[in-house]
């Protein structure tokens, strides 16, 4: 018995250690996440297009990005909570026409940026008090508003596009600081704000634990509603940015600017390893998921490949690389 | 230690496993594991939990496949590789966690997977229902055929996964932890047809910490301890001193720590006429410093209910609170804790064993699908240790809403010293943790916001016995500081041990109250008396 005894203890010390190397190879493919399969996209688009790896084609690629990484970083916060966001390209459709009319109104041009950001962080709102205190899903309210608000960009752009040739913004979209394009600064600043929130915050914290387990997350004292009002705020707020950048890019906006965005954002999303049950995710890991989905759009239009092929390509290579993730994280777990 | 003894039953055995060995990555789970079964035998399998139970339950199942050694069925030797094999060969497992479809019918739920037919494409309804008809007549059930699951109670449902058994002509049935979500009346009725099932010649593995009911049922009983094979007593030799000194390797005289209390400090909680409208009537009692106060009842009569009212979890229709003699008005549970009330819920824990590494192990096995509504109450799971046990305290350490990573390093390293927490690492996930350390990753959190009082909803459920005596001096280290404490909990013996006064509830009143001024001793049958209501009537 005595030497049954030895055994097992002795198993459990090694095992202890082993969980902790264990834990720590987890934490880093949680931040690491997609980074191989990213590079393996870069190599192999490298080796068959030789002008892809140039700086010029690379800040484009990530100036293609922005708005995705914009939207995709409002989108994490939302699926963190282990919520939905469709509502992310109307969004962006109003505040972008909304903002462009602004600006044509004499006087007012000033106004135009600060009343698409409100404009998207009201819609946000809206959704998530509906889901929040009306307990309603959070698919089922962002579906109607991702409809709704596709007819309200329509209507409020008069069916038209409203284009305003001295767009006082227009500099968010075209200018750069130093070589990098504004539209880049402003993604990134949006990351980096965002993991701030999320890393460094209790907010943050919050927002895991109410991914996690919102019955536990209640019982401990966490206002949940105001918490999922918050997520669905950012998610708002961030497609406005994206109206804004989308709008100061094309010195116009239409009705259907925005259409099928919110796919690509949570693909983004979903490519950066965060869970769709929510309390797990980086947004590290979403910066990567938005940069795949870019590289593969630019790299295949190098190659030359037909739209067609474009869509079954970048299908197929978000199930792949999600499948990779999955086994990947599988093996790492063992 | 002890010899496996000569079998009660003169027969063949139905079932042989030898020598099984089963390691998990380097992990030995199970050693060289015997276990031999007869037919219409009740044989009760104990050990800790993460002893190796499950391990060895889920080969037999042939979710696992043993590293080493054999199994034989009627002395032929099988090879067990998948769940349904096992199913052909007469045996079946009904796991804690029901496997039910709950909006399907009794009938559809029984034939699941093995649907009766006609020509072989049209479903058989009717036939279906008349065979599931007659295995439930022959269970002495109280429902039909052509009910919907999700109108049976847990002991229904229970049975309709050993009517599914039967259907499959099973010879061995086992059961784990039957009775752990079963009232006392619903428990009596399970064991009648446990009895019945033997007496047909059926052999069933029955799985229970529960010293009562191995009394009750056990025609043999095996102990492993570690993953190793311990030992078998017949009828006649189960004693509890023995059995708990099999399955801890040492023997437990001093479980509960508690001295128990004769001065009681100051009232710090007073309760008012407080009540839901429904699931409790107006309740009223009082809590003193430094005093454990035991909630005891059966399942269901409103124990946990009663202590989410004083937390705000729930709405209450009527009733005050009182801290410390002023009122406090406590809507939701913030306001409850920033009076410094800590309710520590009854968390579910993951059932799997500790050396299955992996939650796909466990699903792979089958058993990790935890319903719904018994999902764990309390931990993060994703999390890590660190983050669960101060995730309480994170807004008071906050500057302007930022984290003060450093103090809440302190707070960490503080309760793993102070509570024993077994930790590599604060950056642990809970999930990869044991019951027991779990549990007190939990007690961690809401002692960090330094509690007057403290509510504790079942502190010990699913914790081995080890952690259960830690957690036990936790606790009464907690009263002996002045802390106000209710445990609520279902084992009586933890309630007598632990408790200085005792309040049972019975369908959703506060019915009688032992120990302290009361006059009556704090024994398990007073205290079941009132629970069961055979003091009032002895009364009225």
């Amino acid at each position: 018995m005595s030497q049954t005894e030895v055994r097992t203890t002795g198993n459990r010390a090694s095992d202890r250690q082993k969980a902790s190397k264990r834990q720590a190879w987890r934490n880093f493919i949680q931040v690491a996440g997609i980074l191989p399969i990213l590079l393996v996209i870069c190599i192999v688009f490298s080796l068959v297009s030789p002008s892809f790896l140039s700086p010029g084609n690379l800040i484009n690629v990530i100036r293609q990005a922005s708005i995705n990484i914009v939207l995709a970083t409002g989108m994490t916060f939302v699926i963190l909570t282990g919520g939905i966001d469709l509502s992310v390209g109307s969004i962006l459709g109003v505040t972008a026409v909304v903002g462009v009319l602004v600006s044509l109104i004499p006087g007012a041009g000033l106004f135009a940026v600060p009343a698409a950001l409100l404009a998207g962080v009201c819609l946000g709102l809206l959704n998530g008090a509906l889901i929040a205190y009306l307990g309603l899903p959070p698919f089922i309210v962002t579906l109607g508003s991702y409809t709704a608000l596709r007819g309200v960009a329509y209507l409020v752009a008069n069916g038209t596009t409203v284009i305003n040739r001295n767009l006082n913004f227009a500099w968010i979209g075209n200018n750069y600081l130093g070589p990098i394009p504004w539209l880049v600064v402003i993604a990134l600043l949006a990351v980096v704000a965002s993991w701030f929130v999320l890393r460094r915050t209790v907010l943050g914290r919050h927002i895991y634990a109410v991914g996690g387990n919102i019955r536990a997350a209640r019982l401990t004292g966490i206002k949940v509603s105001q918490v999922l009002l918050f997520v669905y705020g950012v998610s708002g707020l961030l497609s406005g940015l994206g109206g804004i950048m989308s709008a100061s890019r094309l010195y116009s906006a239409t009705g259907m600017l925005g259409q099928g965005y919110e796919l690509d954002a949570i693909a983004a999303v979903i490519l950066g390893g965060t869970s769709f049950t929510g309390g797990i995710g980086t947004i590290w890991g979403t910066l990567l998921g938005a940069l795949i989905i870019a590289l593969l759009n630019n790299g295949l239009t190098l190659m030359n490949v037909s739209f067609f092929w474009q869509l079954v390509v970048k299908g197929l290579v978000i199930i792949i690389a999600v499948t990779i993730d999955r086994l990947r994280t599988r093996s790492s777990a063992a | 230690m002890v010899s496996s003894t000569q079998p009660s039953i003169k027969t063949k055995p139905v079932l042989e496993m030898q020598g099984i060995t089963k390691t998990f990555h380097g992990f030995t789970a199970l050693h060289d594991v015997n276990l031999t079964i007869y037919p219409g035998e009740v044989h009760a399998l104990m050990g800790e939990n993460g002893a190796g139970k499950s391990t060895l339950m889920k080969i037999l199942a042939g979710a696992y496949i043993a590293d080493a050694g054999e199994i034989r069925i009627d002395g032929q030797s099988v090879r067990m590789t998948d769940p349904g094999q096992a199913r052909d060969l007469g045996i079946a497992i009904i796991y804690q966690e029901l496997n039910l479809a709950p909006n399907l019918t009794v009938a559809e739920n029984i034939f699941m997977g093995s649907e009766l037919t006609k020509g072989g494409t049209l479903i058989d309804q009717d036939g279906m229902r008349r065979k599931a008809a007659e295995v439930l007549e022959n269970l002495d059930a109280s429902f039909d055929a052509g009910d919907l699951v999700s109108t049976l109670s847990i002991a229904e449902q229970q049975q309709v996964e050993i009517a599914r058994a039967l259907k499959d002509k099973s010879r061995i049935l086992v059961m784990d932890e039957p009775t752990a979500a079963l009232s006392d009346r619903e428990t009596e009725k399970l064991f009648e047809v446990v009895r019945r099932l033997r007496n047909e010649g059926i052999a069933i593995i029955y799985i229970s910490h529960r010293m009562e009911e191995i009394y009750a049922l056990a025609d043999r009983v095996s102990v492993i301890r570690d993953g190793g094979y311990i030992g078998s007593l017949e009828k006649s030799e189960i004693s509890a001193a023995r059995l708990v000194e099999m399955m801890v390797g040492r023997s437990l005289k001093d479980l509960y720590e508690h001295k128990r209390q004769t001065t009681p400090g100051p009232v710090v909680l007073e309760v008012r006429n407080l009540s839901d409208g429904h699931k409790v009537k107006p309740a009223n009692f009082q809590l003193h410093a430094g005093e454990i106060v035991g909630l005891a009842g059966l399942v269901g009569a409103g124990r946990t209910e009663l202590a989410r009212l004083i937390f705000g979890a729930d709405r209450k229709a009527s009733g005050e609170i009182k801290l410390e003699g002023r009122r406090v008005n406590i809507a939701e549970p913030t306001n409850a804790i920033e009076s410094g009330i800590a309710y520590v819920p009854e968390d579910i824990k993951d059932k799997r064993p500790l050396n299955i590494l992996t939650p796909d192990d466990a699903i792979e096995a089958g058993i990790a699908y935890v319903p719904e509504d018994r999902k764990n109450l309390g931990l993060f799971l994703e999390m890590s240790s660190g983050e669960n046990i101060t995730l309480n305290v994170l807004g008071r350490e906050a500057k302007a809403g930022i984290i003060n990573s450093k103090s809440l390093f302190k707070i960490v390293a503080d309760a793993v010293n102070n509570l024993g927490i077994r930790l590599a690492s604060p950056s642990i996930r809970a999930m990869d943790l044991s019951g027991g350390n779990q549990q007190k990753l939990l007690l961690a959190r809401w002692l960090a916001i330094n509690p007057k009082v403290l509510l504790l909803d079942e502190p010990t459920r699913g914790v081995d016995i080890g952690a259960k005596s830690e957690i036990y001096r936790i606790i009464s280290d907690l009263a002996a500081n002045g802390v106000a404490i209710l445990m609520i909990s279902s084992e009586l013996p933890e309630i007598v041990g632990m408790s200085d006064r005792v309040l049972v509830m019975r369908a959703g009143s506060l019915v009688g109250e032992v120990g302290g001024s009361t006059g009556e001793a704090i024994t398990q049958e007073n205290i079941m008396a009132y629970a069961t209501g055979a003091r009032e009537v002895a009364k009225s």
